[in-house]
């Protein structure tokens, strides 16, 4: 037989002191806070995976992809690209940069001290920064790829 | 304290966001229909061409090495929705003063860390969205303006001025600043000021509030009240007459029915549009905005803008509401309990000064029509009290085609029209 003082408690949640500001206002989503319900696994509303992609909605853009040269990073001609701009352009990542006016798509790279914007198909040489007008537009998070009959 | 967010050349920074190629280029934005430059570059203000200037009267010279483009509403209106967004984060006071200006409630901040604040605020949005902004602070309004036009004029400020009331900084830059100048006073008060030989910013504020308001109006007392570092100013005293009119209010009790969204913006509309025609202007385009009361903890939060652009420059109440009602139908999200709307008429024009289009939707007689039925209307709501004669919801989706054959994508709101990025 079981005493009161033998049940166990079950951490379900942390108690949030001020509930008000855990609810951040973000392009008409609401955050729910306070403290969960059991009956919330019971809840489950549509999965948006516009909220999923789209984390900073101020910040982020879609833009349209034209050529073939970032094949290896799973970007093909025509291909939808998310895009970013309040991420920090790190090497390694793919950004949208503007090299002398004009807008590509590349990865970024370190080597030796020096920034190069590398294409993700052999075929195209690595090119270096210095001494050249560039500005990064943004980092690009996700591509958005329609396969036969997906397409709009 | 107080910070004004103004977007430089709000219109022309849009278009290079989208374009690089066209930073350090004179760039100019025309108005549909009627062709008149609404925004320039500072590359293009150095060539000499005037705010409103008909393009078919540049020079050739400017016409070959400028580039100029359409008006592109729908990226404005968005950009400026996402610019608004933004602010929203550093402060949940934002008051929207035009599609490229807006008021950020600053109080509450550490007095040592507001500039700081401000400039990671100028560096946020120009980051997300690519937009410059400068940012003038202080205790008032009428100071915030003062401030933000230095911010600009000034590259040692690095886009972040703050003025104290009581600063030395402050009485200089007020002593030299023409009262004309000053945001708020129209020029027959500047003429009148002169009179009493109250010529700068500094004369004003120095001049007694009493006789300041017998003699003019209780919004130029309020000027000198904020001149001297004490709010005074509702958002809505603040008339530009040569720029933007808008007309909103905060609901009675928040509300989520469409219908009370519909009647509010169809009055903010007509209001708008009488103080269209008191003062003699049209307009080109109009901006429709709701959102709800971020100061609830708990709320479902929505904020939203649209701009419509209208067929031709026009201060005809059935267009204006038509294109109202549009805008908010666009808009609306059902589920949200709003707090405020508003209707915002944009890049206006004289109507005498109005270039006739060979492609305006109406014949001058039909127009000739339309202006003395508003006059009618004016007079009727004026002799008989507001509202003897409404407008009733006006016809939908009427027929027109934009003359915009210089316009940029709608990189932002078309899908197929997105920003489109070479991979070679």
């Amino acid at each position: 037989m079981l005493s009161p003082l033998s049940t166990t408690a079950r951490v379900i949640g942390r108690a949030v002191p001020f509930p008000g500001e855990m609810t951040q206002p973000l392009m008409g989503c609401r955050v729910r806070a306070g403290f969960p319900s059991p009956a919330d696994d019971h809840l489950d509303v549509e999965i948006d995976l516009h909220a999923h992609v789209v984390r900073r909605p101020a910040a982020t853009y879609f833009v349209r992809a034209e050529g073939d040269s970032m094949l290896g990073d799973g970007i093909h001609d025509g291909d939808l690209l998310v895009v970013d701009r309040s991420l920090e352009p790190l090497p390694g990542r793919v950004v949208v940069i503007a090299v002398d006016g004009e807008p590509t798509v590349k990865r970024l790279a370190r080597r030796g001290g020096q920034t190069f914007l590398m294409a993700s198909n052999p075929r195209f040489a690595p090119i270096p920064l210095a001494g050249r007008e560039c500005e990064v537009w943004g980092v690009v998070t996700h591509v958005l790829h329609a396969l036969p009959g997906g397409e709009p | 304290m107080i910070a004004l967010v103004d977007c430089n050349n709000f219109y022309v920074s849009c278009e290079r966001v989208f374009d690089p190629r066209l930073e350090g280029r004179p760039v100019g934005v025309l108005s549909n229909n009627d062709g008149c430059v609404v925004a320039r570059s500072n590359e293009l203000k150095a060539l000499g061409v005037a705010m409103g200037a008909p393009m078919h009267l540049l020079p050739p010279a400017i016409r070959r090495q400028a580039v100029l483009l359409s008006s592109n509403y729908a990226l404005y209106g968005d950009m400026s929705r996402r610019v608004n967004l933004i602010l929203e984060a550093f402060s949940p006071d934002v008051e929207v003063y035009s599609i490229d200006e807006s008021f950020v409630g600053f109080s509450g901040f550490a007095v040592d860390g507001r500039e700081a604040h401000a400039q990671r605020l100028r560096e946020t949005v120009r980051r997300d969205t690519g937009i410059p902004v400068c940012v003038g602070l202080a205790p008032t309004r009428v100071l915030a303006k003062v401030a933000n036009h230095l911010a600009k004029k000034q590259a040692a400020y690095q886009g972040v001025c703050l003025l104290e009331a009581d600063a030395p900084a402050t009485r200089a830059r007020l002593e030299r600043l023409p009262v004309s100048e000053l945001w708020g006073v129209a020029r027959r008060s500047a003429e009148r000021l002169a009179l009493m030989e109250i010529h700068t910013a500094w004369q004003l504020r120095q001049a007694d509030p009493k006789q300041v308001r017998r003699h003019f109006s209780v919004v130029l007392e309020r000027i000198v009240w904020e001149l001297r570092g004490r709010p005074a100013i509702r958002l809505d005293d603040l008339h530009e007459p040569r720029q933007r009119i808008m007309v909103s209010r905060s609901f009675g009790r928040l509300t989520g029915a469409f219908p009370d969204l519909q009647e509010a913006v169809r009055q903010h509309a007509a209001r708008a549009a009488e103080k269209l025609r008191d003062q003699g202007s049209q307009a080109r385009a109009l901006m429709v905005f709701v959102r709800s009361n971020p100061h609830l903890a708990g709320e479902r939060q929505y904020r939203n803008s649209v701009v419509v652009p209208l067929p031709a420059p026009s201060d005809d109440s059935r267009e204006l509401l038509a294109a109202a009602a549009r805008g908010l139908a666009a808009i609306f999200l059902a589920g949200v309990r709003y707090q405020k709307c508003g209707v915002m008429l944009l890049d206006l024009v004289e109507a005498d000064r109005r270039q006739l289009s060979l492609l305006a939707p109406c014949s001058e007689a039909a127009r000739g029509r339309s202006q003395r039925l508003m006059a009618t209307v004016d007079r009727l709501n004026r002799e008989m009290g507001r509202d003897t004669v409404r407008f009733g919801l006006p016809r939908q989706g009427s027929a027109w085609a934009l003359r915009c054959e210089r316009r940029t994508s709608r990189y932002t709101t078309r899908w197929d029209e997105l920003m489109r990025v070479k991979i070679r």
